[in-house]
This record gives structure tokens, sequence and C-alpha cells, in this order.
């Protein structure tokens, strides 16, 4: 029975040891604009956003949810926003996410072609992948008001 | 004897040129699913998506939901005194259910001898069919706060159930049910991603099943826990850990729980590799094996 208990422990740990590590991280704020940096500033972050949308056009799966766009406002507005959530000197001045979302109707199937279509783009432009991570992270919050949940 | 030992080789042929077959097919090439790389897990041992030896709570292939997706693996374990080769296929429907096939062949290499001395049985290998469904309850492991949470089901039957009978296994079928939950945390260790997976399995069966199910110790279902720990090196490599408790059913040997250090390569969406090193503790009274293990997954 001790020994039972003992190897549920090891399990549990585990698990704790994982959640704690995750969890100390998200703790972590930073204020500063390291991150921003990471992305090579306002112009690293264009060059991303530009070979994102390079990729969108070409993604059979979500390019039809683009049609009609205004590209170079789409390309202003998704860089400050990237430039803002990075710690960058810009402000976001589009719609909100959920209401520029609403009618899209964005199945999980879309969002993992954007973020597929978005890490591919920071590789393209040699981010860092601490960065990547990092920056993704900071787009998580958005995910239910993106896919209207 | 020359025929028992040839059958799982020429299997694995077959498998690897199915495999390599879907892998070189431009046709199915297009079609693999939309889900971020990496994120179907592996094919375990037992068939279902996840590590080496444990379930986790993602779905095997890259299936999304509105996809069909597929996965085939081969795999081999080695330790000291055993040889372990499964053959594992799976299809997800939608990011929603999955439902797996598996075939477990054991070579018993040393305990020949201890089975024909002891027990006058002459049988150079134990095979096991597992027939497995997991579905999706909720969440989703990269984006969702709580993570991904799914239960699932593993049916299985041991083809040979002689031995297992000899040494005090009660059936040669049986049914797991577990629940497991899976999350991804992003940037979390030294910027890297952390994947952190805890699965709860109801079981009776004796070494995966392999020896059989339920035993003259205890013949009744019982909770186990199981866990994995992998970190993103990149979004191609894998390092990790796994822990899976086991149940101890029978008199005739004590079972050990299981552990395993991984490393997986997952080049693209068709292609994973998997290595570990893997610790099944006493198997069927030979102490302490470890080994390696190796696994090659197609998805389609």
């Amino acid at each position: 029975m001790g020994l039972r208990i003992t190897k549920t422990t090891i399990a549990a740990l585990l698990i704790t040891t994982g959640l704690v590590l995750g969890g100390c991280q998200s703790l972590q704020h930073e204020p500063d604009n390291r991150l921003y940096m990471q992305l090579g500033e306002r112009s690293g972050i264009a060059d991303v956003v530009e070979d994102l949308l390079y990729l969108i056009v070409a993604d059979e799966r979500i390019n039809h949810q683009f049609k009609g766009m205004n590209v170079a406002q789409f390309h202003r507005n998704l860089t400050d926003q990237l430039c803002e959530l990075s710690g960058g000197p810009c402000t976001y001045t589009g719609r909100e996410m959920r209401e520029l979302h609403a009618d899209m109707g964005i199945t999980a199937t879309q969002f993992n072609a954007l973020a597929e279509n978005l890490i591919l783009a920071m590789e393209k432009n040699r981010i860092p992948t601490a960065a990547q991570n990092k920056l993704i992270k900071r787009l998580l919050p958005m995910y239910p008001d993106i896919r209207h949940l | 004897m020359t025929r028992l030992v040839a059958q799982p080789v020429k299997k694995l042929w077959a498998g690897t040129l199915v495999t390599l077959g879907l892998l070189a097919s431009p046709v199915v090439m297009a079609d693999v699913g939309s889900r971020i790389w990496a994120t179907g897990g592996v094919t375990t041992i037992e068939g279902s998506a996840g590590g080496g030896l444990v379930p986790w709570a993602m779905l095997g292939s890259y299936a999304s939901d509105e996809e069909w997706g597929g996965t085939l693996a081969l795999s081999r374990a080695e330790v000291d005194d055993y040889s372990l080769a499964v053959t594992g296929a799976g299809l997800n429907w939608n990011n929603r259910i999955e439902v797996t096939v598996a075939r477990q062949t054991l070579d018993l290499d040393s305990l020949v001898f201890t089975l024909k001395n002891g027990f006058g049985l002459e049988q150079d290998e134990l095979n096991q069919d597992i027939f497995g469904v997991k579905v999706r309850l909720v969440g989703d492991v990269l984006y969702s706060p709580w993570g991904q949470w799914s239960a699932g089901l593993q049916h299985k039957r041991q083809r040979d159930f002689t031995v297992p009978n000899a040494i005090g296994a009660r059936d040669d079928s049986g049914t797991d049910v577990y629940f497991s939950g899976s999350k991804v945390f992003f940037a979390a260790v030294f910027g890297r991603n952390l994947l952190v997976n805890g699965t709860l399995r109801g079981t009776r069966a004796n070494q995966g099943g392999l020896l059989g199910f339920g035993g003259d110790l205890n013949n009744g279902y019982e909770v186990m826990a199981e866990a994995g720990v992998g970190v993103f090196i990149n979004r191609q490599w894998l390092v990790g850990a796994e822990y899976r408790q086991k149940p101890d059913n029978l008199s005739f040997a004590r079972e050990d729980d299981w552990w395993d250090m991984f490393i997986a390569w997952v080049p693209d969406r068709r292609l994973a590799v998997t290595a570990a090193f893997v610790n099944l503790g006493d198997i069927a009274t030979l102490e302490d094996q470890q080994g390696i293990y190796l696994s090659l997954q197609g998805s389609f």
C-alpha cells in the first residue's frame, strides 16, 4: 500500500512540476520591450506580416476569408497590433477582435492554418524560437474572440 | 520455430512498405491535416495517440475540425530479455474521435526456457490485439487555458492465452478505460513550449494485457496514474519523460511501474520518429528490464 502511494506521488509530482514550471513563467510579466526588440522592432514585425499575407493568399483553407479586404490597412493594423503586444511603441487602431470576427465563423481548421502561416512567416524572418513562442503566448487570449467561442 | 521468428519480420517489412508508400504518395501528401506540427503526439505501444507508453489527450494525425486524418506506425522495444514489436493504425474524424488498432508481438527470448522447464510450455511469443477509441471531450491542447481533455477505451484481446493462464491470469481479454488531460504551455521553460499530460486508467491488465487480465492477488479494476512531460526544443524536436503506474495482480511474479525518457523528431506532418530509453522493471520473473524503444509513424 505504501509503495502504491509513493508511485502515485511520483506521477502527481511529474504533473505538478510541469504545471508549476508553466505557471511560474506566466507570472513573470515583461513590461519591457525585449520581445519587441527580438522581433526586429516595427520593421521586423512588418516583414513578418508581409510574408504572412503572401502565405494567406496562397492558402486555400483561409484565403476566401480575406477576400475583398484592404491589404494595406490589414498590414498596418496587424503590424501595429503585434508591435503593441510585444511591448513596442505602437497603438492598434483597428476594430475590436470579437466584433471583427463575429460574422466570419472561423473554424479550428482555419485558426490552425493562420497559426501555421504566422509560424512559417516568423521562421522565414529568422525570429528565434523563444521569441516566436512568447509572441504566440501573448496572442492566445484572442483565441476565444477570433473563434467566437 | 523458423516460421514464428520470420513472421514478425515479414509483417514489419510489409508495414514499412505501406508506410513508405503513403509517405511517397503526392495525392495523400496534400491531405495531411491542419493541426500544428507535433500536436498529434505519436503512436503509443497500445495504438492510441500519446507518447510511447502513455496515452495523451491529443488525438492522432493532424485532422482539425473539418478534416479526416490517419496514422500508421511501427514500433519496437528491445529490453534485456524481451522484444516487443507493435504495428498500429489510427483514424481521426474532425479531431473529435480517434479509432485505433494495434497488434503487439512480444518475443519471449529468455523466458522460453523458464516456461519450458517450469511449466512444460512451448511458447516463444505472445500476441495481443488492441482496439481503441478516444473522444476529445473539451478544449484544445494549444489554445485552451485549461488544456484538452479526452476519454478513451482500449479493448485488448490476448491471442496466446496458454502462458498467461498458466501463471494465474483470469481472462484472455479486457478493456482499459482512461481519462486524459494535456496542455502546452507556451514559452514556459527558457522560452520553450512545455507539454504536460496526466492520465488516469482503470485496468485489470497484467503487463498491459500481454500476460492476460486479472489474477490471484487482485481480479478487479484498479485506477492507475500515468504522466508525461515534454519540452519542445523547437517545433521539430520534443524531449521528455513518461511514467506509467501498473497493477500487480499475479503472485507468480511482481509487476513494476514503467517509465521512459524520449526524444521525438517531427520533420513535418507526414513523419515522426521517436527514440526512447525504457525501463519496464521486472517482467514475469526476469528482473530490471531496460532497453531502447524506436518508433516510426506516418500521418496522412
